[in-house]
C-alpha cells in the first residue's frame, strides 16, 4: 500500500504475559488493509487493558484504534452520542459529566476504548439494573473483509449481538452510536457495609442490591475458616446536588522495572487485612468522587507493572445463581492454596443480553488477580472444571490461560455465533490470539 | 499459542528420540493437549510417538534430518513450520562420546562438533527466522554445564556445548522485541541412556527433574535454567577456580 505508515511492535495484554509481535498500522486503514488481505490476518487494537492476549494478533495486522477517539456529535436533548471507536471512557466521561450525562456502563478502569468496550461487551457495577455495554448501543458501523456494514439491534440483530462481546472477530468497529444516561450530580452518595463472611456479603447483596444503581463487594480471598469470604460492600447512587464538576488525575506512576515477586501471599495478606480494618461496619450517604467509587485504580499510573516481569492474570469467572457452594468452595481452595489476591472483587449479574459469546448471565461473578507462580496452572484448570460443572463460564476479555477444550461447554451458543461470524468474514481473516489459543472462530482447530 | 503460564500448543521437538525431550514433553502433555512434531533420525522417533500419541497429543508427526548434515536440519524446520505455528521448539540433539575415543580420533570429534554446534546453529537459525515470522514462539535448547567451564575430561563435547550456549545467548537477544524468546537449560549429569554405564558425579538428575524445571521456567519467563537448580552457585564458583586447581578436579 502505497505511503501506509506500519510500525513492528511487541504487544501484550494488561496482565502483560505471552508477547508477540505485529505490525501496528492506525484504524483509519482499516479498508486498505483488508483489501490488500494480509497473510496473517487483522485485529482492532484499543487501550490493551484486557488481560490476555484478546487483542493481540502474532504476525499479523493490528489496527491501532487509540488515535482515532472523536466525539462526533452528542445530542444534549436525547443523551445519545456518536463516537470513533477508540474514544475512552475517560474522554468521553470528561466531555459529558458537565452536560449532565455519564456514560451507561463504565469497568473499574476508565482507560479503556468504546470499541473494546463492546468487543467485550464490557459489565460495570450496575450490571444487576443496567446489563451491559452493548445493550446501550443505538448502532455502530463495522468494517469485515466483505465489506462496511452499519449496524444495529433492530435491522442486523444477528451480527449486532454477535459483535457484542465477539472479542473483534467479527470486525472492526469505526464508530458506534451509544445512549447515555442523565445525571443530576458528579458525586455518588455510597454506603459501605462490612461483613465477616461469604454469607453475610451474599445475603447483602441478594436483599438489598436492588435499592441501589451500583453495587460491589471487595473480597478477602486469604481469609479462612469463620472469616471465609468476608468482604467490604460498597453500593451507591449519583447524588442529586446539581454539582457537575469532574476533575481525575493520575497521581502516581509506577517505574518501568519493577521486581517480580513483591505481590505475594505475605504481602497480600497484609493489604487485604488493613483494607478490611480500615472499612467502616456500616456507613450511609458518604459521597465519592466519580474516579473514588468507579476507579480507584486509575490514580496509580502503570498498577500492572506492579506485579514484575513476570506479569500476572486475571480469573474472572461466571457461577448461574443457586450454585454459590460452588463459589463457596472455590474461595476455599484459593484461600487454602494462599493464592491471594489484593484486588478481588463480587459482583452480582442480572439479565444477559443477547449476545452468543456476552460474558455476563445472571450469577455471581468472581474476579481475582494473580501473580504468575508455575503451580498456578494446575489449580485454576481443577476450579476451571468446577465452574463448567455449575453452569458457568470464564471471561474472554480477562482470559490468557484456559483450556480451549471447554471453550464450547462455557459459551454454548458458540456455533451459532461461528455461523454469524463467518458470513462476513468466510476465510478467517479477523483473527486474534486469544482465537488462536482457544479457536474461537472455528479456523484454528490444530 | 503460549499462554500465560508458558504452555504451548503445538511443540517441535529436534532431536525427539532425546530423554530430557520425551521427558519435557511428558510433563507438557500433562498439563495441555497439544500437536507433536518430533525431529531426528527416523528410528529413533518411533517410540516417542507412541508415547505423545499415548499421553493426549493432538496430533503426532515426524521430520526427518540427521544432526550429522546440518542442511537436513534447515529443511526438518521448514517442513515442520509449513503444518502451522509452533509455539515452543526444544533443541536436543546431541552426542557426548568420549574424550578418550576423540584424542585418537579427531575426525570423530569434528562430527561431535557437527552435531552438537554446527547443526544447533542452523536449527537456532531456522527456527528463530520462522519465529519471526509468525511474531511468536520459545526456543529451548539444552545446553550443558559442561559448557560452562570446560574441563580436560570433556573438553570436546564441553567446547561443543560451550558455542551451543553462547549462540543461543546470542540468538535470544537478537530475537528481544520479536515476540519470540530462548531459553538455555544447563542440565549437570543427568542419568540417560547418554550417560549410561557413567559413574554419577554429584548433583545427578534424571530426565523427569530436569523437565519439570523446563516447564517452570517457561511460566516464570526464565533465560537460562541450571538442573538442578544449585549448579549455577557451584559453576559460580567453578568458573573462578585458579586454572591450575581446575586441573584437578576429577573425572
Amino acid at each position: 500500500m502505497p505511503g501506509a505508515v506500519s510500525d513492528h511492535r511487541l504487544l501484550t495484554g494488561w496482565g502483560r504475559t505471552a508477547p508477540t509481535a505485529s505490525d501496528v498500522r492506525p484504524l483509519s486503514d482499516a479498508e486498505a488493509v483488508f483489501a490488500a488481505q494480509p497473510d496473517r490476518g487483522v485485529l482492532a487494537r484499543g487501550l490493551g487493558r484486557s488481560y490476555g492476549d484478546a487483542a493481540q494478533n502474532a504476525g499479523g495486522t493490528i489496527l491501532d484504534a487509540t488515535s482515532h477517539d472523536e466525539l462526533v456529535t452528542l445530542d444534549p436533548d436525547t443523551g445519545l452520542v456518536r463516537v470513533s471507536s477508540g474514544i475512552s471512557i475517560d474522554r468521553l466521561i470528561r466531555r459529558l459529566v458537565p452536560h449532565g450525562y455519564f456514560v451507561p456502563v463504565t469497568p473499574g478502569t476508565r482507560f479503556v476504548t468504546v470499541g473494546g468496550a463492546i468487543a467485550s461487551d464490557i459489565h460495570g457495577k450496575n450490571h444487576h439494573v443496567a446489563g451491559s455495554f452493548c445493550s446501550h448501543v443505538r448502532s455502530m458501523t463495522v468494517v469485515t473483509p466483505v465489506g462496511t456494514l452499519t449496524v444495529d439491534p433492530v435491522s442486523e440483530p444477528e451480527l449486532f449481538w454477535a459483535t457484542a462481546g465477539g472479542m473483534g472477530l467479527t470486525g472492526v468497529v469505526t464508530d458506534a452510536t451509544v445512549a447515555m444516561p442523565r445525571i443530576g450530580s458528579a458525586r455518588l452518595a455510597v454506603d459501605t457495609d462490612r461483613t465477616d463472611d461469604l454469607d453475610g456479603v451474599l445475603a447483602l447483596m441478594t436483599g438489598g442490591d436492588d435499592r441501589y444503581h451500583y453495587s460491589v463487594a471487595w473480597i478477602d480471598c486469604l481469609a479462612r475458616g469463620r472469616h471465609l469470604g468476608r468482604s467490604v460492600l460498597t453500593r451507591g447512587d449519583f447524588a442529586d446536588d446539581g454539582d457537575l464538576g469532574y476533575e481525575a488525575a493520575v497521581r502516581i506512576d509506577t517505574p518501568p522495572v519493577f521486581p517480580s515477586g513483591l505481590v505475594n501471599p505475605l504481602t497480600i495478606r497484609v493489604f487485604n487485612e488493613a483494607v478490611y480494618r480500615k472499612a467502616p461496619r456500616h456507613r450511609v450517604g458518604e459521597l465519592q468522587t466519580i474516579p473514588q467509587f468507579f476507579h480507584p485504580l486509575d490514580g496509580v499510573g502503570h498498577w500492572n507493572r506492579l506485579y514484575g516481569r513476570r506479569g500476572f492474570l486475571q480469573w474472572q469467572i461466571l457461577v448461574p445463581f443457586g450454585e454459590e457452594e460452588t463459589l463457596r468452595r472455590i474461595i476455599e481452595r484459593l484461600a487454602g492454596a494462599g493464592v491471594g489476591s489484593p484486588v478481588a472483587v463480587l459482583k452480582r449479574f442480572g439479565p444477559g443480553d443477547p449476545g452468543p459469546l456476552s460474558f455476563p448471565a445472571p450469577g455471581w461473578t468472581l474476579a481475582l488477580d494473580l501473580a504468575i507462580v508455575p503451580h498456578l496452572a494446575s489449580l485454576l484448570d481443577e476450579l476451571d472444571d468446577d465452574v463448567v460443572a455449575a453452569g458457568g463460564r470464564i471471561y474472554l476479555a480477562k482470559d490468557s490461560r484456559v483450556r480451549r477444550a471447554l471453550v464450547p461447554t462455557m459459551y454454548p451458543r458458540l456455533n451459532e455465533w461461528r455461523r454469524v461470524r463467518d458470513r462476513v468474514d468466510p476465510d478467517g481473516v479477523l483473527v486474534s490470539d486469544l482465537d488462536r489459543r482457544l479457536d474461537l472462530t472455528g479456523h484454528h482447530s490444530r | 499459542m503460549n499462554d500465560a503460564l508458558g504452555l504451548p500448543q503445538s511443540i517441535l521437538v529436534l532431536g525427539g528420540g532425546s530423554e530430557i525431550a520425551r521427558a519435557t514433553v511428558r510433563a507438557l502433555l500433562a498439563k495441555r493437549p497439544a500437536r507433536v512434531i518430533l525431529g531426528g533420525r527416523e528410528h529413533a522417533l518411533a517410540e516417542a510417538a507412541t508415547e505423545a500419541r499415548q499421553l493426549g497429543a493432538t496430533e503426532v508427526s515426524t521430520v526427518v534430518f540427521d544432526a550429522i548434515d546440518p542442511a537436513s536440519v534447515a529443511t526438518a524446520v521448514g517442513e515442520a513450520f509449513a503444518g502451522g505455528d509452533i509455539d515452543l521448539t526444544l533443541v536436543a540433539f546431541g552426542v557426548l562420546g568420549d574424550q578418550a575415543d576423540y584424542d585418537c580420533d579427531p575426525a570423530a570429534a569434528a562430527e561431535a562438533a557437527t552435531i552438537n554446534y554446527t547443526s544447533a546453529v542452523v536449527a537456532g537459525l531456522a527456527v528463530a527466522q520462522q519465529c519471526r515470522r509468525q511474531g511468536h514462539g520459545s526456543i529451548v535448547a539444552l545446553s550443558s554445564v559442561a559448557g560452562e567451564r570446560v574441563r580436560k575430561a570433556n573438553f570436546v563435547y564441553g567446547s561443543t556445548k560451550a558455542g551451543l550456549d553462547g549462540f543461543f545467548q546470542g540468538l535470544g537477544d537478537s530475537l528481544a522485541g520479536s515476540g519470540a524468546r530462548v531459553m538455555i537449560v544447563r542440565p549437570g549429569f543427568v542419568r540417560s541412556r547418554m550417560t549410561k554405564g557413567m559413574k554419577d558425579a554429584p548433583f545427578a538428575t534424571d530426565p523427569e527433574a530436569v523437565a519439570s524445571l523446563v516447564v517452570a521456567g517457561l511460566a516464570k519467563g526464565s533465560p537460562i535454567i541450571w538442573a538442578p537448580p544449585i549448579l549455577r552457585v557451584v559453576f559460580t564458583a567453578f568458573r573462578h577456580l585458579p586454572r591450575a586447581l581446575w586441573r584437578k578436579v576429577p573425572g
